[in-house]
């Protein structure tokens, strides 16, 4: 079984704090790491590798220093790695993104699963894995959070492999069946992602991370990066920070009905 | 849209550099340059620098010519997403939105509803202001399916030319629309919070929070029809009922292959036993840590169930297994803009933060008076929770008289 995984790299924002006298994001030495829902996404890939065999490739898309977010996957398990990188790239909007992507994959062509994290921490959008799944014209589920049964079958020739998932939604769950070749996207709740090993970072260190630029893959130049984008960024401002407001002191009872008292209108 | 840096306002001071969570900009020669190749346009060198010699060259949405093809598409239209054959209440948010877009635009506003036996439904949404609303009305289509709804939008889309299309930031919404939007090459912004019109170009501006909502973004999309938004649940306020507004319902059918999936819906389960449902709560209680014990969490679900709230967690709670991922308010768990939202026992760590900081009042309760929960409360309670809660939740159902 074939699984690829899209990761993206993303600033850091365990210790991030908010710089009390500007009231923005402090950034001094924040480092960059795997997008934590694309965490879940390897693992899980890596998860039905163990139990189907086949490989695990990861890809992302990014400037070369997202050679270590690559690097990482590789020393959790991976077995290939594949860095989409060209300045032509740059600026691009989901659209093109997932088009990127998607020509990648038909470039890799042997696959049965494509699997992606939610969305990306940084920009929140959650659009470029149904988009990669529309460019290629194949199934997608959602918000997967558990992986019900995957059965690999070929009578005849012809493949008639399925997964069933659960897919979350807001008041609970659906469980989907999709023909293979699909791609799901994964929540915090399918796994717990595995800690690399020595061998693994070992082999990281030396492996081969495949690098394709805009030549490699059979792009319309017009599709691709800033060109390729339908929607423009015109505005980037912080938005009025939020002040703490009013700190209630005394004993249980006083400050409760003092509390009920502020929020009385409110509630009813 | 690009970065430079105006040499003649740079002062070689290093602040950018610090800021830059890329590393991509060096100073050479007393002054800062950026490597595009590490660049992703994020701003916050913009932000750092106290002499504004970093811009973003931007594309001014009055210096846009509409190709004639543009000039066809006419019109603001809201998905109305419906779950068991009801219009949901964010897509009444979108059309209260809606409506003011297309008053300013001087365009129809107009429903999409898919589902099956929807004559009912389209005529309460009609009530709720809209001229038209397009329905395509099959048994294929009475969940929602990624496949069968894509489709029909497109071509409802390309048919009918709207300029403008809505639809909640949901779990439908944003695996619908990304879908759509890749399949007529329009420009899509995700998990909107502002939305106006630009009244010299009639670009549409959509305002998004980025970075769990420590920067915002206004996007537009100059040169793609339809310009299309998803919708942050609970920021915009619902269009009003009117019993005798009219409108018309228009009908629409496409064959069956249209309607087929290659997917299919083998259940749909619905885990009501709790009050979950975080994004539709309009008060949500959260414990986290400090509640010490999953039992505790009993306290908290006595005030949720008086004040008809939703019970929440932080990550800490929820990874320690005393309450289920669904639960989980901040960064990997779900965004919440409730009109209460309050905090027990929860230090307020960035990834808890950027999942709640939009609520319209924050009360935190937490014995420890330096987390960094107090900052962003409207009202903070320095005290025992197991003290208080008992007291709230009693005082609560006196003046709820429940």
């Amino acid at each position: 079984m074939n699984i690829i995984v899209c990761i993206k790299q993303v600033p850091d924002t365990v210790d991030v704090r908010i710089d009390p006298e500007t009231n923005t994001l402090v950034r001094v030495g924040v480092a960059c790491i795997i997008n934590p829902f694309d965490m879940y996404a390897i693992e899980e890939g890596l998860r039905l590798k163990d139990k189907f065999g086949g490989k695990v490739t990861v890809i992302t898309m990014g400037p070369p220093q997202a050679d270590e977010a690559l690097r990482e996957a590789i020393s959790l398990g991976a077995d290939e790695a594949i860095l989409v990188s060209d300045r032509a790239f740059a600026g691009s909007d989901t659209w093109a993104t997932s088009y990127t992507l998607a020509r990648a994959m038909h470039k890799i062509a042997d696959y049965d699963l494509i699997i992606c994290g939610k969305q990306a921490i940084d920009g929140d959008t959650a659009q470029v894995g149904p988009g990669i799944s529309a460019h290629l014209e194949i199934p997608q589920i959602t918000y997967v959070k558990k992986i019900e049964e995957l059965n690999l079958h070929s009578a005849k020739g012809i493949a008639h492999s399925v997964i069933r998932a659960e897919r979350m939604t807001e008041e609970g769950f659906e469980i989907i069946e999709s023909p293979l070749p699909c791609l799901i996207t994964v929540v915090k709740e399918i796994n717990e992602p595995r800690l690399p090993s020595l061998k693994g970072k070992m082999r990281a260190k030396k492996a081969e991370i495949k690098k394709w630029e805009a030549k490699d893959l059979d792009v319309d130049p017009a599709l691709i990066g800033l060109n390729g984008s339908p929607t423009k960024v015109v505005k980037i401002f912080t938005p009025p920070p939020r002040k703490g407001g009013q700190i209630l002191r005394g004993e249980a009872k006083e400050v409760a009905s003092k509390l009920v008292e502020l929020l009385k209108n409110e509630v009813i | 849209m690009s970065i430079k840096v105006i040499n003649e306002k740079c002062t070689g001071c290093k602040l950018c550099i610090k800021a830059c969570p890329f590393a991509a900009i060096e100073v050479k020669n007393k002054k800062a340059e950026i490597d595009l190749d590490k660049c992703t346009l994020c701003g916050a060198c913009i932000e750092a620098c106290k002499f504004d010699a970093i811009v973003l060259t931007k594309i001014s949405p009055s210096e846009i010519d509409f190709p004639r093809k543009i000039e066809e598409h006419k019109g603001v239209w809201v998905f109305c997403e419906q779950k068991n054959g009801i219009a949901q209440s964010v897509a009444y948010e979108l059309l209260g939105k809606g409506r003011e877009l297309a008053d300013t635009l001087g365009v129809e506003l107009c429903g999409v509803l898919l589902g099956e036996n929807m004559k009912n439904e389209a005529q309460k949404v009609i009530h709720r202001g809209v001229n038209k609303v397009y329905l395509v009305d099959s048994p294929m289509l009475k969940h929602y399916q990624d496949e069968p709804y894509t489709k029909t939008l497109i071509k409802l889309i390309k048919e009918y030319k709207p300029e403008i299309v809505l639809c909640g930031a949901t779990s439908i919404g944003r695996s619908l629309i990304s879908r759509v939007a890749i399949g007529i090459h329009a420009g899509l912004t995700a998990d909107c919070t502002g939305l106006d019109i630009d009244k010299e170009s009639r670009l549409l501006l959509q305002t998004r929070p980025a970075f769990g909502g420590n920067i915002m973004a206004t996007i537009i999309c100059p040169n793609h029809r339809p310009q299309m938004s998803t919708v942050r649940h609970k920021v915009m306020k619902e269009a009003a009922v009117n019993n005798h507004h009219r409108g018309k319902i228009i009908e629409v059918n496409y064959d069956a292959q249209t309607y087929k999936s290659r997917t299919k819906l083998l259940d749909i389960v619905e885990e009501i036993e709790e009050t979950v449902n975080l994004t539709e709560a309009d008060i949500i209680v959260s414990g986290g840590r400090g509640l010490q014990n999953p039992e505790n969490f009993k306290l908290i679900e006595d005030l949720a169930k008086v004040l008809g709230g939703a019970v929440g967690a932080s990550r800490a709670a929820v990874d320690s297994g005393w309450k289920t991922y669904s639960h989980q308010v901040g960064q990997t768990g779900k965004t919440v803009c409730p009109k209460i939202y309050i905090a027990c026992g929860i230090s307020g760590q960035i990834q808890h933060l950027v999942g709640m900081q939009s609520s319209e009042v924050i009360v935190a309760i937490n014995k420890d008076p330096h987390v960094p929960i107090f900052n962003v409360a409207t009202y903070g309670i320095i005290g025992d929770l197991f003290e208080i809660l008992p007291e709230l939740t009693k005082k609560f159902k006196e003046v709820l008289k429940k």
